[in-house]
């Protein structure tokens, strides 16, 4: 059985800021990121949807420890985002000076862009990332 | 099904920067576990290893074989677990499985790893690969932002203001260290005050230093082994009466559940159905905090505290030796340490000096303790629980 969605499809999509998911047809619900059942009821009968990338902040963490490789990134802010169509997802909060961030940016509407992370020695190459800014 | 006993057992001193490979590490804490047990290692009919990092931390793969070679157990089955670090806790629980069907009588479990060589932003890049690689990973996660993103989570959810759920962390964390203080195998024995752990170095928003375990090097074992066995050679066998496991996907894909780990409950209430028991007959428990959030998080998910509240219980003093429920009594992850694929046999062996009480020397004895748990994490989803009667 093929893999509707796989991460190199995803992936190329993302690196132009576009998102894909997957819809299922049995019972309606967005899986995003794909897998290759519904995150909800587990069926396998799903079509690629594209998402509108927008949503709101559920939780955040500012990080001031880097993995290895990664120590220029830091500060970065770490965002999980619900999306319109239901969903959460992992993304950076990019337009917001990392000293200026507070808990009241929980629950604050965001869109989504991309950037792309490189990789190193042990990430089997570059992934793009979504990114989020404010929408509000 | 058969009735599995924990005989004797093994531990290494928690350290940084232990002198010694894995395989000595493993060695040393096996032989201790297998002689206490008035056996020899002719005995041991396997091998069940729990291990995380060793492959890059040391260069090794396949530790198990060369550790069960070293101990003069040659050509034995010797099987290593990974489920991050929950490895050593999943590999008791197979061996448990093996000799409760039947196939063996005798087996060793035990766990190892090192990670203070290694420093600590490789050892961060390490842990993180417990999350997903290629859709979170990408943004930076490791394990020290998983819980902190859990931990703000956690405040929004329940409504409790962020500086309140502070106080309730730095509580978690001072009871650690003050219990490891007083257990000579831990790596961090001294005390800590509020003021300490909130004028720590800021870590990954909400959680600092002190509200993080450190990097670990050790190991553990215990001899496992059925009840015709037990009752011929030992005299104070503890008993693993229940065990459960469950696992889950990325973070991301759990949102219906969090800030609850939906595969905890599930793990746990299997163990308690076996067992025969709920959390109100646990004596005391030893659960996995990696984080303080994470024993907040974890106490509540166990069924000892209604969801929000555990914090709250810390601060009462509730999960103190004498209080409601005894946790984390060894220092848990926090003081004791957190060498990964030793930690849940670790675990394991804290619970059975409880239900034995060889820990009345220590100050640490929780009196009259007959029902023990394990709970124990890893990474994004692998949940795994032992219930311990003496």
């Amino acid at each position: 059985m093929d893999y509707k969605l796989p991460f190199k499809e995803y992936n190329k999509a993302l690196r132009k800021s576009k998102l894909l998911g997957l819809r299922c047809n049995s019972c309606g619900a967005i899986t995003c990121p794909p897998k290759m059942s519904c995150q909800e009821c587990t069926g396998l009968d799903l079509e690629i949807t594209e998402l509108s990338g927008k949503g709101f902040i559920v939780t955040y963490t500012t990080s001031f420890v880097a993995p290895r490789g990664r120590e220029n990134e830091i500060p970065y802010t770490i965002v999980i985002v619900q999306l319109d169509e239901g969903p959460w997802i992992m993304g950076n909060l990019i337009d917001m000076e990392t000293n200026k961030i507070t808990f009241d940016i929980i629950g604050r509407r965001v869109r989504m862009s991309s950037r792309v992370y490189p990789g190193d020695l042990y990430s089997a190459g570059a992934s793009a990332r979504p990114v989020f800014s404010f929408d509000d | 099904m058969r009735k599995v006993a924990v005989l004797g057992m093994g531990h290494s001193q928690f350290c940084f920067n232990s002198p010694k490979t894995q395989v000595e590490l493993l060695s040393e804490v096996s032989l201790d576990a297998i002689t206490s047990s008035n056996l020899t290692t002719k005995d041991i009919e396997a091998a069940f290893i729990g291990n995380a990092l060793g492959t890059i931390a040391e260069g090794q793969a396949t530790v198990q074989q060369f550790f069960a070679n070293d101990i003069g157990c040659l050509n034995i089955p010797a099987l290593r677990y990974e489920g991050a670090c929950a490895s050593g806790t999943i590999a008791i629980r197979e061996a448990f499985m093996n000799v409760a069907a039947g196939y063996y009588d005798v087996v060793l479990v035990a766990g190892v790893d090192k990670t203070t060589g290694i420093g600590t932003p490789l050892a961060t890049r390490c842990f993180s690969m417990a999350g997903d690689s290629r859709y979170e990973f990408p943004c930076g996660y490791t394990f020290p932002s998983a819980f902190a993103l859990l931990a703000h989570l956690y405040a929004s959810h329940y409504n409790i203001p962020l500086p309140r759920l502070k106080e309730q962390m730095a509580a978690v964390s001072v009871q650690s260290h003050f219990y490891a203080s007083k257990n000579p195998l831990a790596q961090l024995r001294f005390e800590i005050t509020v003021e300490d752990v909130l004028n720590s170095f800021m870590v990954s928003t909400p959680i600092q230093l002190h509200d993080c375990c450190p990097f670990t090097d050790g190991a553990a074992a215990v001899v496992l082994a059925s009840e015709e066995v037990a009752r011929k050679i030992y005299d104070k066998p503890c008993w693993i009466t229940g065990v459960g496991l469950a696992t889950s996907g990325r973070l991301s894909s759990q949102y219906r559940y969090l800030p609850r780990i939906r595969a905890r409950e599930l793990s746990v209430e299997k163990a308690y159905k076996m067992a025969g028991i709920g959390p109100e007959d646990v004596d005391v428990c030893e659960l996995h905090d990696c984080f303080s959030i994470a024993s907040i998080i974890a106490a509540e998910s166990l069924g000892f505290f209604e969801f929000g509240t555990a914090g709250e219980a810390w601060l009462r003093g509730e999960t103190k030796i004498d209080g409601k429920i005894p946790i984390n009594v060894s220092g848990g992850l926090k003081a004791k340490g957190h060498p990964i694929g030793a930690t849940g046999v670790s675990q394991l062996y804290h619970i059975c000096k409880q239900l034995r009480n060889e820990m009345v020397d220590y100050g640490l004895q929780v009196e009259g303790a007959r029902t023990g748990l394990v709970d124990t994490l890893g990474g994004d989803g692998c949940l795994c629980h032992l219930v311990v009667q003496s």
